[in-house]
């Protein structure tokens, strides 16, 4: 039986890793080698970093701490934040990370999913969408729209008929962060997840919102997640991985307990 | 030398720095000399059965392969590697290397769970090894440890002596396959964390011996 996947989320800024609230006031925590490291031997099943530099630099800055970490980690990774080609994909593949992940450049122009999917095989395609709850409305029948641009853009785009968009161009998995969850500590938005993990058919990776285990407990039962992103529960060591395992194991949820 | 088979199949850096990482030689190559001398194969890849195939004909490595196969030189496929292996693939109805007999298939359509919840395809994530055959490849690895898969067709060996383990994603699937040094792993080893490597290194320190040609 597949195992359910706990995920630590670095935030790489400049070469370092920081943490924000709700897209604002980051702190540096480390140097994301050395944190991949340790997560990596704690027993985190996968890692996802997220390149939130803003300066002219930052692809070099990335793909530099891509090949560390590569170096470093045998477990699966990923990068995205800010990845709008063909070209940014193939860099960032080549420089170790086993997938992809893209998300307003994908909203801008949905099809880098096929040509990414295409090119380098949808499993190594994630699709991250940042949601917020709006209600019911025309055009947003789920009463979740996704927004761009760190939660700033709305894009009018119903969040549910979007990940089936992005499923059937050839994503591979969707990484699905609720915006009003992110960041709080109060628990993943299990309507939401509940409601996208219900109707593709890919791996969805719940996300925003985790503080306690009982949070992750409630995305891979009620909200049928496939795996669950976390972050500053572990990166201000409040919990750790294997104790998380551990509670989920007692949950009765698979988990990976052996590394 | 052990030679890592690049045909244009995605992630061979992994395999390599995971390889290197255990302190062997390796090269990356597609070079069919290249490939004859080395003392070890692997053969990795990601994508679909029918572009590899393509390649590997197109690159005369196809020949390589079955000669060193039936010279008994070490080899190792890995994920994409596992299924053209076989003779055939379900994917893109693609005839392949045939090394050993069968087919890979693809995963049946609405599988569920014991519980009833959905199961996705593709396959993946972490998930156990039931050994069927004992094999130098499983030394060190207990039935806790997990490997990981991504994958949405696997291999089906005509002859179940060559099953020698099995994982569950709705079906039961053969996850390791082989015969005398060919051995192949429908997950990717060289993202397996410590069991991954461990196999890994059994494979690149083991498996030797007298070679016919």
């Amino acid at each position: 039986m597949l195992s359910k996947r706990i995920i630590p989320c670095l935030d790489v800024r400049d070469g370092r890793t920081t943490k924000g609230v709700r897209f604002e006031a980051n702190v540096d925590i480390g140097d994301p080698v050395a944190m991949a490291r340790r997560y990596y031997e704690e027993g985190a099943d996968e890692i996802v970093f997220y390149d939130i530099t803003a300066s002219h630099q930052r692809r070099a800055i990335m793909l530099d701490v891509v090949r560390q970490v590569a170096d470093t980690i045998f477990i699966p990774f990923s990068v995205g934040g800010g990845i709008r080609s063909l070209e940014e994909m193939r860099a960032v593949l080549l420089a170790g990370a086993e997938k992809v992940s893209v998300n307003s450049a994908a909203v801008r122009s949905p099809e880098i999913i096929a040509r990414g999917a295409d090119a380098f095989g949808s499993q190594c395609i994630v699709l991250g969408m940042d949601v917020k709850q709006v209600g019911v409305r025309e055009g947003i029948p789920s009463g979740y729209e996704v927004v761009i641009d760190g939660g700033r853009v709305y894009t009018g785009i119903d969040a549910l008929q979007w990940a089936l968009k992005a499923q059937g161009l050839g994503a591979g998995e969707i990484c699905l962060n609720s915006i009003d969850a992110d960041g709080t500590r109060q628990g993943y938005e299990l309507t939401l997840t509940a409601l996208i993990s219900g109707q593709v058919s890919i791996p969805v990776i719940a996300s925003g919102g985790a503080g306690e285990p009982e949070h992750l407990r409630d995305a891979l039962l009620q909200g049928r997640a496939d795996a669950v992103l976390i972050a500053s529960m572990v990166h201000f060591g409040t919990h750790s991985i294997a104790g998380l395992k551990s509670y989920l194991h007692a949950c009765g949820i698979p988990v990976r307990r052996s590394w | 030398m052990i030679a890592i088979i690049d045909y244009n199949a995605g992630n061979l850096a992994s395999v390599a720095r995971a390889v290197a990482h255990l302190g062997f030689a390796c090269t990356v190559t597609h070079d069919p000399e290249m490939i004859r001398r080395a003392e070890r194969i692997i053969f990795p890849g990601v994508g679909a059965a029918g572009a590899a195939m393509d390649s590997l004909r197109r690159l005369g490595i196809d020949a390589v392969l079955r000669e060193r196969s039936a010279c008994g030189t070490p080899l190792l496929g890995i994920c994409l590697g596992s299924q053209v292996i076989l003779e055939h693939s379900d994917e893109n109805d693609t005839p392949c290397l045939g090394l050993l007999a069968g087919r890979a298939r693809a995963f049946p359509a609405a599988m569920r769970s014991p519980d009833g919840t959905p199961l996705k395809i593709p396959h993946m994530g972490w998930n156990r090894i039931g050994r069927r055959r004992d094999h130098p490849l499983f030394e060190g690895i207990g039935p806790e440890d997990e490997f990981y898969f991504v994958h949405s067709f696997y291999p089906v060996p005509e002859h179940p002596e060559e099953v020698l383990g099995v994982t569950g994603h709705g079906v039961e699937f053969a996850s390791v396959i082989g015969r005398g040094r060919l051995v192949a792993t429908q997950f990717h080893l060289e993202k397996s964390g410590r069991p991954g490597l461990r196999m890994l290194r059994n494979f690149c320190a083991g498996f030797g011996g007298e070679r016919p040609c």
